[in-house]
């Protein structure tokens, strides 16, 4: 029989995310895909699975999801309050999800987009190469009560692991290297960026957030004149107010306000995961250092798997301990091992 | 005449953490514009190491690479000896570009502001028709939204400033002028170009092989067409338009 996943109901920032859509940039589309990557690898490492596979990300809430088939999901990016059954889940973890059980998933705690993920990925309409949805270009929507998701084979069975985590929903330091209008900005207007402490307006989308300075604006020689010119995600723009936004997945292709510099791309979720009120500093690197800082985490990323770990659980603290299928969770023990499919 | 020995341009720059700019003005002009786009299709027959990805802005070659692979010293000693290899500001503009015919009603219904962006331009309504009609505009980049083309460049009477105010809506395949350049709608946007006439050109096909029909480099017409003709060209994705080879 299919495999899917049927959604009761979902908040209004609800997507299907994978990678995105690198190459179209020349066709004025924006890569796209999810605004925490890191969290796409984090849930396939969990899950034993490629990171090429498609999840939900869910900005601000989750929605009320079952399954027509046993299905293994993981949940990661920023937490949310999430049961099956009325049973609570630990978050950056993996369960079971049984056939036509209710899972529930509320407000994020903490941080802005949170990540559903299931075992054989989700696999609905490829668009130029990509599930994701990317809403400013008119490609996909978000999830509605009643739509149906089908799921991937999934040749694993292995549930009940967590992954230790970078902590990244509550602002923070981030790493910021010089681009191509950085040099419009004073020394001083630089040295002052760097010491101020920004927090996150409540005006940001998947496109970019808009990041408030504790004090006055940040001024150009070169004003509003610059041509316009190539956007990447990262890059940190400043408006004729001199108020700065940082540039996120789903941003514009080409932009003619200058820019102040760019986000390391490993310290982009950061940003993204910010909630409205969550304060947010810069500090210039150089490409050499951002080069390192990349291969580093590039390395940790592909050694996820490491850090994936049963969860140990407290028997008092399962309600329904007897309800259990506690012999599901045995595997043949090389789920880990084994190519993603 | 430009020189090789007496311009700064181009200058390589680097756009973010895993991109290099190459531009060749500061402000748009119709050789710098040529330039980025005979440079960009160099880089991508010159295929070199760790490049992934290139584009063109107006006046400048964007290219994105992978710094884990090759370091930005290599990329730019690349790129540098690639942008030596000839003047870029009289290269030829690359091959398999095409001449777009694009039917256009001009008609009051249909061109909401045609009148008001004549009157800026000193022209008459038959004047300005007759004038857009007949100029032959290259997609000069694409940008803003997807596959959405700005060409240029217009006669000198057409450098006339955007509005201050945005106009709420403009339906997609709509056709809007200011300084010297020509945008067409994708899908439905607010702006602040006057919109001077109507297409039904649909310029990004998600669903389809080919989801987007115009390259920066090709030539568009925007031929004049009656509301009865255009009616019948609803249906049809191209709307009544053909391309043949840019010559």
């Amino acid at each position: 029989m299919s495999r899917d996943i049927k959604v009761i109901s979902a908040g209004p920032s609800v997507t299907v995310q994978d990678q995105g859509r690198a190459g179209f940039l020349a066709f004025g589309l924006s890569r796209g895909g999810a605004v925490d990557r890191l969290a796409l690898a984090e849930g396939a490492a969990l899950l034993g699975q490629s990171d090429q596979f498609a999840a939900l990300e869910m900005g601000g809430m989750g929605g009320e999801f079952e399954a027509t088939v046993e299905t293994r999901i993981a949940l990661t990016g920023a937490p949310m309050r999430a049961s099956i059954d009325g049973a609570n889940l630990v978050w950056n973890a993996s369960h079971l999800l049984p056939k036509g059980a209710r899972l529930c998933i509320g407000a994020a705690t903490t941080g802005s987009y949170g990540y559903l993920h299931f075992g054989g990925g989700l696999q609905g309409q490829t668009i130029l190469g990509a599930q994701s949805a990317h809403l400013a270009a008119g490609i996909g929507q978000t999830l509605q009560a009643g739509d149906t998701l089908p799921l991937g084979p999934d040749p694993h069975v292995l549930t009940g692991q967590k992954i230790d985590t970078d902590a990244r929903f509550d602002g923070g330091t981030v790493r910021i290297v010089p681009s191509l209008q950085t040099e419009f900005f004073a020394p001083a207007e630089i040295s002052r960026f760097e010491a101020t402490t920004f927090t996150r307006d409540t005006r940001g989308n998947r496109m970019g957030v808009r990041i408030l300075p504790d004090g006055c604006g940040f001024k150009t020689s070169a004003g509003l004149s610059v041509l316009s010119e190539i956007i990447v995600s990262g890059d940190v723009q400043v408006t004729g107010d001199g108020t700065p936004f940082v540039l996120l997945s789903e941003c514009q292709t080409t932009g003619g306000y200058p820019r102040i510099g760019s986000v390391l791309p490993m310290d982009l979720p950061r940003v993204a995961q910010a909630r409205a009120g969550a304060t947010l500093r810069f500090q210039f690197v150089t490409l050499a250092e951002a080069v390192a800082a990349e291969r580093r985490e590039a390395g940790r990323r592909k050694g996820l798997r490491g850090s994936v770990h049963p969860m140990i659980r407290n028997p008092h603290d399962i309600g329904d301990l007897l309800s259990y299928q506690l012999i599901s969770g045995a595997t043949a023990g090389d789920d880990l091992e084994r190519d993603p499919p | 005449m430009l020189d090789a020995q007496d311009t700064p341009w181009p200058i390589l720059k680097t756009a973010g953490f895993d991109g290099f700019l190459v531009s060749f003005a500061d402000a748009l002009s119709e050789p710098a514009n040529r330039a980025a786009l005979a440079f960009r299709d160099a880089v991508t027959q010159a295929n070199l190491a760790g490049v992934q990805e290139t584009s063109t802005s107006l006046v400048s070659t964007y290219v994105r690479f992978d710094p884990l692979a090759v370091d930005h010293d290599a990329m730019r000693a690349a790129l540098q000896a690639l942008v030596a290899t000839q003047d870029w500001f009289r290269a030829a503009l690359p091959q398999g570009r095409k001449l777009w015919r694009v039917p256009t009603v001009f008609d009051p219904a249909y061109a909401p502001q045609l009148d008001e962006a004549a009157q800026a331009a000193g022209l008459s309504r038959a004047e300005a028709i007759a004038s857009i009609s007949r100029a032959r505009v290259r997609v000069q980049t694409i940008g803003f939204a997807p596959g959405m083309p700005y060409l240029g460049e217009l006669p000198e009477v057409w450098d006339i400033p955007r509005q201050t105010a945005l106009t709420a809506q403009t339906p997609a395949g709509g056709l809007c002028v200011a300084i010297r350049q020509l945008v067409l709608f994708p899908v439905a946007t607010p702006t602040g170009w006057r919109h001077i006439g109507q297409t039904a050109f649909r310029l990004f096909r998600p669903e389809t092989d080919a989801p987007f029909v115009l390259r920066a480099g090709d030539e568009v017409m925007f031929t004049q067409t009656t509301p009865e003709a255009f009616a019948n060209m609803q249906t049809d994705p191209d709307g009544g338009a053909v391309s043949e080879p840019a010559t």
